[in-house]
């Protein structure tokens, strides 16, 4: 690893894939699950497809003590302020993932009621395709988060949006 | 109808609670001193101060309402131990807010709860947060595709909704349906409401803190889970029961499933009755809270199991039967109190005669077909496109231009997990709904929580509301 | 004197006979409880079909000034438990708003739909909350999508969207709202 980067700083790049790794071995995800999408997570959670392996099994219900949002479900134009309440109030680093169709893109709902994807209040940086998403892809998705913060694509979230 | 004690003592046998005697008025002299200050030495006989020292009483958990730790927290005026003037009680209302976003809501269910103390004088839910508009969704979509959307209505049960809004259409259309296909319909909605109840157990345990239970009830109900994914294809929100029928036959080999089913699920009841029903803090959390008169339940329009836990005897399936379900025999189980340890015994008692229920079909599923032979709203079989072009352009206008339903106005209504759902249909003779409006029961029962929660401390807010299975898909829309 | 009143009392038992031949050209319901709300409220339409699955759907339609008698009148027949109430918008038709009821009587094991007309310029009806406290929210959401004055119900605000929204959405000249959808590769095919 020592050469990759420009910086000849040997060290810190070892601290950052330390960082990483603690970072991503015990991500405690923010409880915002919303509809169909949230039972899904809580299944991915119970003894079946276990999240617990990954380091997830605690759901913090207090945004201030996690940093993974999952948005799991519709999110409508009366929770799109409460959402950002609670995104702004975790500590970073914090990642979201976007899960199922309805927070991707607003899904099969394509009306008055539903922000038509989440990402135009919270950055995100993993989707998660489903409606639900099965455990299987859930866990795909957040591998793949994994995998992003390991490799030092995310090192923090994305600012300002 | 159940079989375990209800109450553990009445009051008059409760042993009261004495206060120890604490006679010092004025200064201890030192004999007494040194008698209160002693050391008592292990091995030799214990000294009559020691008791009456440490002496608190019974330690046994009494009655609710005889117990005088709860007459404190709901601010009524009790003796202190210590000192000898009342306690006075605080006439400051604090309002408390609950969510929407909250471990504990079952969804996003906003409640303010105006607190005095800790006792709850009223509550207002406030509602809203998962509106989706699918009433106005419904309006977009031919009637082969409603389904889908009234599906992700109440995410818990979804082939209740599919099969409510088929009833629907199906009324407006006139079609018979085929018993094979009524009797695939009373499967997957029996086992969706054992599935849904189980979801229930588990989020309802974990609420009043037997938190191994969510892990019991998912686990139990993935078995369900998979039986429908090989039959529908998927594991939620199926949209398997369309109009006309269902979207494809059973499988081979399906009354394997379905026993393996039954004999994952018994033996997990089994296990949580042994978890729950005698625990005392189980009972003592939830016996004579949140509780439901009969007349009320009228008034708010609140059915299913919480009002057959109220005392009342009305079961969709057994007055207004659907489906073909009036050839199955199952009993409809009924509480007496009204209170949330009775509807625990209800929905437990309704998956044993859900299981009643499927073991029927199984043993009686009838050959034919599974959807309706009326080529107006059935699609030709797959083969004959290849053969016939009318069949193809038939194909084609069914699943680009929808069949069109007479003009006309329906109302059916199917007994979900949690009540009454009800679709009311108006159609202007299009291929789409005019209006389709959903009668969900999570709506009526979220409306009747104050009526169960005021004068409750808040520690029942949790108990009650899990109690109510309510599903904020089902009350938003 | 006799003359004159010969004649009026002729037209007049002629009247009479209409009027009783008016009365008995109505069709009273088949169905005892409904017969008797039929015969206390004439203004009300009754009408009854049978679907092939579920119990027979009679329908009432109800003028809007007798609304809230007619509910107690049918509550106290043994409607007791209250099942649902929406609004419907009919655009090309006066008037332009149906307020639906849905009632249900578990003891007699029957259903009634009671359906009020309500034009479109400022729509407002008697609310039923007096009869059925269980009509709240309903009416709450009705006035929410529809803009459906509810009169004398105690909080008729919005209660599914939030409360700063504009517009009733669910009346047929509210768009969908839908958001036109784009593809990645879209300006290709183009």
């Amino acid at each position: 690893m020592a050469g990759e980067t420009s910086n000849p700083n040997f060290l810190l790049t070892t601290m950052e894939k330390g960082v990483n790794w603690t970072r991503t071995r015990s991500m405690w995800p923010a409880t915002f699950g919303l509809a169909c999408c949230a039972i899904e997570m809580m299944a991915t959670g119970a003894a079946h497809n276990d999240l617990a392996r990954f380091g997830m099994e605690v759901f913090r219900a207090s945004p201030r003590q996690a940093d993974l949002m999952i948005v799991a479900g519709r999110v409508s134009q009366k929770m799109a302020p409460v959402l950002r309440q609670v995104y702004d109030q975790m500590a970073e680093p914090k990642w979201v993932i976007s899960m199922g169709a309805c927070a991707s893109t607003g899904g099969m709902f394509n009306n008055y009621a539903l922000v038509q994807g989440v990402d135009q209040i919270v950055p995100v940086d993993v989707y998660a395709p489903g409606c639900p998403p099965g455990p299987q892809s859930l866990i795909h998705g957040i591998l793949t988060l994994q995998d992003k913060i390991m490799s030092g694509e995310i090192r923090r979230s994305t600012g300002i949006v | 109808m159940s079989d375990t004690p209800r109450t553990t003592e009445s009051a008059t046998d409760a042993p009261v609670v004495e206060k120890p005697s604490t006679e010092t008025g004025g200064a201890m002299d030192s004999n007494e001193r040194l008698q209160k200050h002693d050391i008592w030495v292990a091995g030799t006989e214990e000294p009559d101060w020691i008791a009456d020292a440490t002496d608190e009483g019974a330690q046994e958990m009494l009655p609710r309402d005889i117990e005088p730790g709860l007459q404190l927290q709901r601010g009524v005026v009790v003796d202190d131990d210590y000192l000898e003037e009342e306690t006075i009680i605080s006439d400051e209302r604090q309002i408390l807010n609950m969510g929407p976003q909250h471990p504990a809501t079952h969804g996003v269910l906003r409640l303010q709860i105006e607190l005095e103390g800790e006792t709850i004088r009223r509550v207002k839910p406030i509602i809203g947060y998962l509106h989706t508009g699918m009433e106005k969704t419904a309006e977009t979509l031919p009637y082969i595709s409603g389904a889908t959307n009234v599906t992700r209505m109440d995410y818990l049960s979804p082939l209740n909704n599919e099969l409510c809004y088929s009833l629907a259409v199906e009324q407006l259309l006139g079609v018979e349906i085929p018993p094979r296909a009524q009797a695939i319909r009373v499967l997957m909605t029996e086992l969706n409401r054992i599935s849904s109840h189980l979801i229930w157990v588990a989020t309802f345990g974990m609420d009043i803190g037997a938190l191994s239970m969510m892990i019991y009830g998912f686990r139990e109900r993935e078995s369900v889970l998979d039986f429908f994914e090989k039959v529908t294809g998927l594991r939620m929100n199926h949209n398997y029961i369309r109009p006309g029928g269902v979207a494809a036959d059973l499988p081979e080999g399906w009354e394997d499933d379905v026993e393996g089913i039954m004999d994952i699920v018994g033996s997990g009841l089994d296990d949580y009755h042994d978890l729950l029903n005698g625990n005392p803090i189980f009972l003592d959390r939830t016996q004579g809270v949140g509780v439901i008169t009969p007349a009320e339940a009228h008034q708010y329009g609140v059915t299913g199991p919480i009002a057959r836990a109220a005392g009342i005897n009305f079961d969709l399936r057994k007055a207004f039967p659907y489906s073909g379900i009036e050839q199955y025999e199952f009993d409809v189980p009924l509480g007496k109190h009204g209170d949330v340890f009775d509807r625990y015994l209800v929905r437990m008692e309704e998956i044993r005669q859900s299981f009643r229920i499927v073991e029927q079909v199984m043993e009686t599923m009838p050959a034919g077909d599974y959807r309706t032979d009326d080529r107006k709203v059935t699609p030709p079989p797959r083969k004959r496109i290849d053969e016939s072009m009318e069949a193809l352009i038939h194909h084609f206008k069914l699943f680009t231009e929808g069949f069109k339903a007479p003009v006309g106005e329906a109302y059916q209504a199917v007994e979900s997990p949690r009540g009454e759902l009800g679709m009311y249909l108006v159609s202007k003779g299009g291929a789409k709904p005019w209006r389709l409006h959903v009668r969900t029961p999570s709506f009526a029962t979220v409306q009747s929580l104050p009526v169960m929660m005021t004068d409750l401390i808040v520690a029942d807010v949790i108990a009650t509301l899990a109690s109510l299975d309510p599903v904020l898909g089902d009350v938003d829309r | 004197m006799a003359d004159e009143t010969t004649p009026r009392a002729a037209s007049d038992d002629a009247a009479a006979d209409e009027t009783v031949e008016e009365n008995t050209a109505r069709d009273l319901p088949d169905d005892p409880i409904l017969a008797g709300l039929a015969e206390a409220f004439a203004m009300v339409e009754f009408t009854s079909f049978q679907p092939i699955v579920g119990p027979r759907q009679d329908t009432a339609i109800v003028p809007s000034e007798d609304l809230v008698a007619f509910v107690q009148a049918v509550k106290d027949a043994g409607f007791e438990t209250f099942i649902d109430l929406c609004a419907v918008d009919h655009l090309n038709r006066e008037p332009r708003y149906d307020v639906v009821i849905n009632l249900l009587s578990m003891e007699h094991a029957q259903r009634l739909i009671i359906k009020v007309g309500i034009p479109g310029n400022e729509p407002s009806v008697d609310s039923i909350t007096p009869v059925y406290t269980g009509a709240n929210f309903y009416e709450r959401e009705a006035w929410d999508l529809f803009g459906i004055v509810f009169e004398g119900h105690t909080d008729l605000t919005r209660i599914l969207l939030p409360d700063e929204w504009e517009g009733h959405p669910l009346r047929k000249n509210y768009s969908v709202g839908a958001v036109p959808v784009q593809f990645k590769g879209s300006h290709k095919s183009s």
